[in-house]
């Protein structure tokens, strides 16, 4: 591990000027925030990330879960994945994302782990984590050994020539399906991003994961108000029980009435390069009969595009079992 | 089996007993390798190559070197002599990777140990050594998974000595299997597994002149001794190996690796306490695996399932330089009856770090290869599983022609069946559902062996009423401080709170390799006969001292029981307690020593000694999400009598928890352009986790085989793995009607 300055943040301002002497605010980073460190301390132990600086935000006043005007949540940037997961509100009104964070990890790592974070997780790719190895997103340019390599937990969607790392969370997924906002102070002001536009695809900038600059802070994250009537499930398929990242996972909010599928929100997890929403399963659900057969087409939709590597191809029989399967669950309530 | 505690004077022999050490494991008084700390110690970190195969052309240490808190980085022109070591008499000085650290410039493996950083602080150690440049010459790493015999001779060398490539035959298996009316002919296929036992491999060097002494995490100190005396040219008296505490080793931590002697030469050069603790990533890469295996398994048999031959043909990978033999025809030539048999290997060489025991070595691929051959057969010939097994039978050891010593097999499967409900079996594939769960059961039978290594042990009695039981042997986490305190407590009387243990260390009597399953069955006529002398001594104090109540007493008019002497016609509740009398001859203590013979690899052997068991295993398969989980085991066990059924039951419990890892997840991947273990972390191996271990019903027999000891017990670490594998595949069968032949059985084998 480099040496670095830990600097404790007084305050957001503080936080967001010291940050904002970076070059970048992805891979490659000087200047790093600090919250649970479940990833970033993990990745310097690694050298995968060696910033000059780390910024501890810990002590800012974003650790709290609160409800907004438009009867949303209103989620802070160091609420802790466990506590987020068995808030009350959350366990009633958004049950996707509380399943989604208890199924990521394990309990000392949620414990510790915050929503601000979890938004940031890096990829598990392997040939990432090891810097003997060449890897576009770490060192671009280098090239990607994964292609021709152990593939097996890699994406199947939005992947590209230069990069089909995984993005492995978990709460992202949720997320996605909840339509949530992320709230961004940075130093031109502050700024709200849906999250289908925070993260990006690797493309040929792979080392670009999200749409964040130097100084960007993330203060929280808002949901809109809960969908009434709404049925929520993620489910999650890995080769253990057990605190392992998804080789599949789908988070879907659907609304049934009169037997037919009046909304539908759905992502899938374990499949991309970023949290997969999927208006193209949305698309084929909507207006139709909640049938296994349609759950079968929409997972047929949401998987149309992906691509097959060496290792992952069943990954894409096994995506669409688990949507198909998800939506099964939820159709039954 | 008795489960509550003993009372006052009860043998705790056979019951149920807490381990003595746990209240120091729990509150942290413990002591690990990593735990000891010493005045000015400083700390290393190797540099690991990046590569293969090829060669080391450049060194740069310039940045390195000038790093804050760093010492020294030592490599091979300035790391001083370090000798080979050779294999000596009974189970001393083996060694897995001969080569010393820094020999020559050729790299072999990924991972292979290239320079040494050294500095006041780890974090200090550690940037240095990724500070280090390395400049090579690269070759493409041979890490190929399908693997063909290399042309070899018959007779081989192996870690252990010569081995025999025809390594049993009976009968002319070929012409049986030609003209068997029902034949079976398949390959199964074990991955690379790496040992991950939480406590990484550590060593903490300390030179005092030409005095060595090693606090290592080790399932061996006395060969460790022997091999780091050799490679630094001392007498072996001059070598103490200390590992108290040992968080396991599976095996990994049998013999020395190169991370040992790296330590030992920076203290030497540095003339300080030098602290080496590999990190997660080369646990995978320098302290050996379980080699990857490849197994042909050719049955004939008769229509109605008796086995007329039995082919055994196996490979498996080894790395370029070391001769680790992975013996998968370990149990094959004895567990089965059938005339006509051929076991044999084969080896292949792969840029892989060296190649090691691993719990159950060779038997535990081995079974999982025959028993799975077994199981196919069954199935082909639609008879149960177990009615085969039955009808193949042995009577008496067929490869040695010796009468088993204690084989009790078929009450296994019966204890087993019947405790699991298999008559409720419905053999058709997918035909069983609970829930909306389909059902898979199977079966497996499991051997290992069952044998003494030569053991030493010391007891004392003390006047204040204690014990203290000495042996140089380790606990690896398996129970044996409370074993050793059981039989002492047997023997003497005294209670478990008063009897104190020593283990680990080279300074006590010279005790077994924690290896084998065989501490517990060597040290039983140890420690009883170290027992027998102190008392031998106590009476002899009881009878020659003035004012004892015995002055006047032949010796063989005493006797000792529950701590106290008396004269042999009294009531032995009138008796003494010795520690009255040692107070009245103003002695802190009498001393015993004791030994046992080694009966492992004996020529002359009367009788052929194993444990046997079996296991039932129920899997749940969800085909809409092809989601497999194991719902329960059943496992019945014949290891002799059970010293501490609560260890014990942790012991098989651990096995089969590794076994259902063995068979759905373990394996060690090789990244196929560079050579490296490419999953070398804890989240990227996947092992059995809490959530999937399913309940398991563990059933000892508890025959006393009294050819192993007094006791008729021995250590059962290892058969709960053997077999599992075979029971979770047949059950996957089962339910999915997929064979898996390659472990592990992944999500993708079964998305039909």
């Amino acid at each position: 591990m480099k040496t670095f300055e830990f600097i404790r943040a007084a305050d957001l301002k503080g936080a967001i000027e010291g940050a904002a002497r970076a070059k970048t605010a992805q891979q490659g980073a000087d200047v790093r925030f600090v919250a649970g460190g479940t990833t970033l301390i993990d990745l310097m132990k690694l050298n995968v990330e060696t910033p000059a600086h780390v910024i501890d935000i810990n002590r800012l006043p974003l650790d709290k879960v609160e409800t907004t005007p438009d009867g949303g949540l209103r989620i802070g940037a160091t609420v802790r994945n466990s506590d987020l997961a068995h808030h009350p509100i959350v366990k009633q009104d958004y049950a996707v994302l509380s399943e989604a964070l208890l199924s990521g990890a394990s309990t000392q790592l949620r414990n510790m782990a915050t929503t601000a974070g979890n938004l940031l997780q890096r990829t598990r790719c392997m040939y990432f984590r090891e810097t003997a190895m060449p890897c576009n997103k770490r060192k671009p340019g280098s090239g990607c050994p994964a292609i021709a390599g152990s593939n097996r937990m890699l994406a199947i969607l939005g992947a590209s020539e230069h990069c089909i790392a995984t993005n492995p969370s978990d709460m992202c997924v949720a997320m996605a399906a909840l339509e949530a906002t992320i709230h961004v102070q940075g130093p031109k002001g502050s700024r709200a991003i849906p999250i289908a536009g925070f993260h990006l695809l690797p493309g040929d900038t792979p080392q670009r994961e999200t749409v964040l600059e130097p100084g960007d802070l993330i203060t929280h994250v808002t949901l809109p108000a809960p969908i009434s009537g709404s049925r929520q499930v993620y489910l999650k398929l890995r080769d253990r029980a057990s605190y392992e990242f998804a080789l599949a996972s789908a988070a879907v909010v659907i609304k049934i009435a009169g037997g037919n599928v009046i909304n539908a929100r759905i992502a899938l997890g374990g499949v991309g390069t970023k949290p997969w929403r999927s208006p193209a399963a949305e698309a084929v659900l909507l207006s139709q009969p909640a049938t296994p057969a349609n759950f079968r087409k929409a997972a047929e939709a949401a998987l149309r595009d992906a691509k097959a590597q060496s290792e992952n191809g069943f990954k894409i029989e096994l995506a669409k079992r688990c949507l198909a399967h998800a939506l099964q669950m939820a159709a039954k309530g | 089996m008795p489960t509550t505690p003993p009372g006052p004077g009860e043998s705790p022999v056979g019951r149920s007993t807490p381990r003595v050490d746990g209240p120091r494991k729990v509150s942290g008084l413990a002591q690990y390798t990593s735990d000891f700390n010493f005045p000015g110690m400083l700390y290393a970190v190797p540099v690991e190559a990046t590569i293969a195969s090829g060669r080391v052309v450049k060194l740069d240490l310039d940045t390195a070197g000038k790093m804050p808190g760093v010492q020294a980085i030592l490599h091979r022109e300035n790391i001083g002599k370090i000798f080979r070591s050779v294999l000596g008499q009974g189970f001393d000085g083996i060694c897995e990777e001969r080569r010393p650290p820094f020999e020559d410039d050729v790299i072999r493996y990924y991972g292979q140990y290239i320079a040494l950083a050294v500095a006041d602080t780890f974090e200090n150690a550690k940037a240095a050594a990724d500070a280090v440049r390395v400049g090579y010459t690269r070759e493409k790493p041979n890490v190929e998974t399908d693997l063909k015999a290399e042309d070899e001779p018959n007779r081989l060398v192996s870690t252990f000595g010569p081995k025999e490539r025809l390594q049993s035959q009976r009968g002319d298996a070929d012409a049986a299997f030609a003209n068997a009316p029902v034949k079976l002919d398949q390959t199964y296929v074990t991955p690379a597994e790496t040992h991950n036992p939480i406590e990484l491999h550590a060593t903490t060097a300390i030179w005092d002149g030409s005095r060595l002494t090693l606090y290592e995490s080790s399932q061996g100190v006395f060969n460790l001794r022997g091999v780091l005396a050799q490679m630094f040219g001392l007498p072996k008296e001059n070598v103490q190996v200390i590992s108290r505490f040992v968080g396991s080793g599976f095996g990994g931590k049998l013999f020395p690796w190169t991370q040992c002697p790296l330590a030992a030469a920076a203290a030497r050069q540095l003339g300080k306490p030098v602290k080496l603790v590999l990190s997660r990533k080369m646990m995978f890469q320098s302290v050996g695996h379980r080699a990857r295996t490849q197994q042909r398994v050719r049955l004939g048999a008769t229509p109605d399932g008796k086995l007329v031959s039995l082919h055994h043909d196996y490979v498996y990978h080894r790395s370029m330089l070391d001769d680790h033999h992975e013996d998968c025809g370990e149990a094959t030539a004895f567990h089965y009856s059938v005339p006509n048999l051929r076991v044999a290997f084969g080896r292949a060489r792969r840029n892989v770090g060296a190649t090691a025991d691993m719990r159950g070595p060779g038997a535990v691929p081995g079974l999982y290869a025959t028993e799975s051959a077994l199981n196919e057969l069954a199935d082909q010939l639609k008879i149960d599983p177990i009615k085969l097994r039955v009808l193949n039978e042995p009577k008496i050891d067929e490869s040695l022609n010796l009468p088993f010593s204690s084989r009790h097999l078929l009450e296994c499967f019966e204890i087993g069946a019947e405790k699991f409900g298999w008559s409720r079996r419905n053999p058709e594939v997918g035909s069983m559902k609970r829930d909306d769960l389909t059902l898979g059961w199977g079966m497996a039978g499991c051997t290992w062996i069952a044998a003494r290594f030569p053991a030493e042990a010391s007891l004392q009695l003390r006047d204040d009423g204690t014990a203290r039981v000495a042996c140089g042997t380790q606990d690896i986490g398996t129970g044996t401080y409370t074993i050793l305190a059981q039989l002492a407590s047997e023997k003497t009387g005294i209670t478990l709170d008063k009897i104190e243990v020593a283990l680990g260390d080279t300074s006590l009597p010279e005790g077994p390799l924690s290896g084998g399953s065989m501490v517990t069955g060597s040290l039983v006529p140890a420690v009883f006969a170290a027992a027998d002398n102190a008392i031998k001594s106590l009476l002899t104090v009881a009878t020659t001292t003035p004012g004892s109540p015995f002055e006047k007493r032949k010796f063989d008019d005493l006797a000792f029981e529950r701590g106290r002497v008396f004269v042999k016609a009294d009531d032995p509740a009138r008796g003494v307690p010795f520690a009255h009398l040692l107070q009245l001859a103003n002695l802190r203590l009498v001393t015993g020593n004791g030994k046992s013979d080694g009966s492992f690899g004996d020529p002359n052997a009367k009788f052929s000694t194993h444990s046997f068991g079996c296991h039932f295993v129920e899997i749940t398969w969800q085909p809409e999400i092809a989601r497999l989980r194991v719902s329960r085991v059943v496992t019945a066990i014949d290891a002799g009598r059970i010293l501490n059924p609560l260890a014990g039951r942790n012991q098989i419990e651990g096995a089969v928890v590794m076994g259902i890892g063995m068979a759905l997840f373990e394996h060690t991947s090789y990244d196929r352009e560079t050579g490296a273990p490419i999953n070398s972390s804890l989240a990227d191996y996947v092992m059995a986790v809490n959530a999937d271990a399913p309940p398991i019903d563990v059933h000892f027999l508890d025959y006393p085989d009294k050819e192993i000891n007094q006791l008729g017990a021995r250590g059962i670490g290892e058969i709960g793995l053997a077999g599992v594998a075979a029971a979770v595949t047949a059950a996957v069968h089962h339910a999915t009607g997929i064979r898996v032949r390659e472990l592990p059985v992944k999500i993708e084998d079964l998305l039909t």
